[in-house]
């Protein structure tokens, strides 16, 4: 047994566990079998404690391409297989992934345990909205495959069902034709609140758009943020020089955060300064300009293990959704965490459109993520965010959570029973179970 | 184009390796003892890297079987890259004498026994690369180790004997020993991180070996150096000391 301390990218928090890989099926078929109980894990990228448990069984070495169509875009994978090594092979072949999170370095596996949206969801949807059919093992060790078609009942409650109904094993699931590897990307100042929301209704045809908040800004700039929207460029948008080799990759290049820093280099100074420097970088009320797609999608990837800023503690990531009219909602959450100045490195706020699975995060409204490190009082606070989200008629993603109450997550998910029925069908003991499932009272 | 022959292709090690030759453009043919687990890496590396890509059966302990395997292989290969080996519990293995044997079949006989034909094809045709994936553990023989590090010492006097005679052929050989390296066969050990290799930094390492003719790697630089200390105690210390 190789008992070790394993988190995930909140740091927050450490889990004692035994955490196995595999290779072949037949292996993973003889983990499943010996294994009291466990829960499947790919790259960690989730921030609090989905897959962690007494028992993990990573997916990291499950990894292979399987197939590709390349005229009509369909990929077939393993689900340890990451995002960015994806991208390596169908960026040149002028395909792009259908739906991405601010990271690429998640496994497809997580990618629909967590139904994960990108910057289009009003647009196209999740991740799951792109599968064409995927395969399980459960946790009787059997394997099963499913589809909205096949076994439709297991398949939606797979798709942000975070791993408690099987481990998924093979995902097959269409992309995104893309012309060039780059983005027309436009960044527009919002001096307020409103005006962002404004913007984000008249650009809502945008197929990317996402906006960062200075949400320690007090008085008349409250809410004062940067839109930024986003196209997948076409071969004429491109200058000149870029012309002749329209599906180039970006060239790796990241820099490592050295090491765990002290959390007081996150106080409220810091990201003050952080968010005027971004804010300054925009003078023009608009800039339109081509980027490559790894800082339009990935700006925070350059920095490789950045959560290490956040120090030994670690931190915890606030991510609730609220319906479109809830605007005041927003402000509310804005005002409180601005008050209380417990610093949030980033804010982000996305729409999404329309989404009505059972369990999967999102569902027509405004998206809006915050990290806290993590220290006395945080969770109390949260504790009353959850009521404000609440009362608004919103809910947290699970994918992010570390600290929620079962309570918030019935009042929040209200086909939950429905969600627990399909679970209980394929796991019915709860072999499959992490300690976010157990916390949430979904396998206790 | 070259086509390179990865024997062993299912431990993780190797399909570091077959990426990394693959990613330089070079076919890829893959061999193993359960062909069937290949059949997953065979459409990786042939999407991701759009060479060829084919699989072989072939068990390393199979000593009869292997001049037809090396027989069926078409084309012949120019780099030829031997990562077969196998580890178990040395006091374990001490009692049980097909476990021994097992070990040092794994590791050395079968090795000996491939590389003998593939060493005569190179030899003939003047030309050729042979890469054998030996240990540190062959160094120094240790209790907790000393089966395993003596079939791969038999290994690594094989491959620089090897190299000796095969100069004047104009055919390479490479001898790699990597320290600790996180796979499956170490999965159960703590291993120290600083010491310890991921599969990838071997896989480079080969791949530099091969193009830059190098004839022994260390994969992380000072396992030379620890091992040229280890190597330098006195027995009189050594046998007295828990290793
Ligand atoms: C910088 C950053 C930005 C992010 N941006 C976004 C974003 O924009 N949108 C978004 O939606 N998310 C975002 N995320 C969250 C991330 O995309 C998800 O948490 C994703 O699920 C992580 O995948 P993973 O491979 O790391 O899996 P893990 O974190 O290891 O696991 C996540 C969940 O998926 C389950 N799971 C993993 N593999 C399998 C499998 N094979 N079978 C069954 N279940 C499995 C686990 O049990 C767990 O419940 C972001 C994360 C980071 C660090």
């Amino acid at each position: 047994m190789a008992q070790k301390n394993i988190a995930n990218w909140g740091n927050y928090p450490v889990v004692e566990s035994n955490e196995r890989s595999f290779s072949f099926d037949e292996q993973l078929e003889q983990l499943v079998e010996e294994s009291i109980h466990f829960i499947p894990r790919g790259n960690g990228r989730c921030y609090g404690d989905a897959s962690l448990g007494e028992e993990t069984i990573s997916t990291l070495k499950y990894d292979k391409v399987l197939s590709f169509d390349t005229v009509n875009g369909i990929l077939e994978c393993q689900s340890g297989l990451t995002l960015d090594k994806i991208l390596e092979i169908i960026v040149p072949k002028g395909w792009f992934l259908p739906v991405t999170p601010g990271t690429k370095f998640i496994t497809v596996g997580g990618a629909v345990g967590s139904d994960v949206h990108g910057k289009n969801h009003h647009v196209d949807g999740s991740f799951s909205n792109h599968i064409i059919e995927m395969q399980l093992i459960l946790a009787d060790s059997s394997t099963i495959v499913c589809s909205p078609e096949k076994n439709a009942d297991l398949f939606e409650a797979t798709c942000g069902g975070m791993g408690l109904t099987g481990l998924i094993t093979k995902v097959k699931f269409r992309l995104k034709k893309i012309e060039t590897s780059y983005i027309k990307q436009k960044q527009i100042k919002a001096e307020s609140l409103d005006d962002i929301i404004r913007l984000f209704e008249e650009y809502k045809h945008s197929t990317y758009s996402v906006a960062w908040i200075d949400c320690l800004k007090k008085g008349q700039h409250f809410g004062r943020s940067i839109l930024i929207l986003g196209e997948h460029a076409k071969l004429e948008d491109l200058p000149e020089k870029l012309k002749s080799d329209p599906l180039k990759l970006p060239a790796k290049k990241s820099i490592p955060f050295p090491i765990n820093l002290p959390s007081w280099v996150l106080n409220s100074l810091t990201v003050k300064l952080f968010n005027f420097l971004y804010y300054g970088k925009n003078f023009k009320k608009e800039i339109n300009n081509v980027v490559s797609y790894e800082p339009f999608f990935y700006p925070l990837d350059a920095i490789l293990n950045w959560n290490r800023g956040y120090g030994k503690k670690g931190f915890v990531q606030y991510q609730f959704v609220l319906p479109l009219e809830a605007k005041q909602g927003l402000v509310e959450i804005l005002q409180r965490i601005s008050n209380k100045g417990l610093g949030s490195f980033l804010a982000v706020l996305k729409v999404f459109g329309r989404q009505d699975s059972i369990i999967s995060f999102p569902k027509e409204g405004y998206t809006l993520a915050l990290d806290f490190p993590v220290r006395k009082g945080l969770f109390e606070f949260l504790d009353e965010l959850d009521q404000v989200v609440l009362q608004y008629g919103g809910r947290l993603y699970m994918s992010k959570d570390a600290r929620m109450k079962p309570e918030v997550l019935r009042a929040g998910y209200p086909k939950l029973s429905e969600f627990r029925k399909i679970v209980n069908k394929y796991n019915p003991t709860n072999k499959i179970r992490s300690v976010q499932s157990d916390r949430l009272e979904l396998t206790t | 184009m070259s086509t390179v022959l990865i024997l062993g292709a299912t431990s993780d090690m190797a399909v570091a390796i077959a990426r990394k030759m693959a990613a330089k453009g070079n076919n890829i043919q893959l061999a193993a003892r359960n062909a069937g687990r290949l059949q997953a890496l065979q459409s990786d590396i042939s999407i991701r890297y759009g060479v060829n890509c084919a699989i072989y059966e072939f068990d390393a302990t199979d000593f009869a079987t292997h001049s037809s395997f090396y027989l069926s292989l078409s084309p012949k290969p120019d780099i030829v890259i031997c990562v077969f080996g196998y580890m178990s519990d040395t006091l374990a293995a001490s009692k049980n004498w097909e476990e021994s044997l097992k070990i040092i079949n794994s590791n050395y006989t079968g090795a000996v026994s491939v590389l003998n034909i593939v060493a005569e094809d190179f030899a003939e045709r003047n030309s050729g690369t042979i890469v054998g994936i030996s240990s540190v553990a062959g160094e120094r023989g240790r209790q907790s180790n000393y089966i395993y590090g003596s079939a791969k010492a038999g290994f690594t006097a094989y491959l620089s004997g090897l190299r000796n005679r095969l100069y004047k052929h104009k055919v390479h050989v490479v001898s790699v020993l990597p320290g600790f390296v996180n796979t499956k066969m170490t999965a159960e050990l703590k291993l120290p991180p600083l010491l310890t290799a991921d599969t990838e930094q071997v896989a480079a390492a080969v791949e530099k070996a091969i193009g830059k003719k190098q004839n022994v790697v260390y994969v992380k630089w000072f396992w030379k150096w620890i091992m040229m200390i280890i190597k330098s105690i006195p027995e009189n210390i050594f046998k007295k000391k828990n290793l």
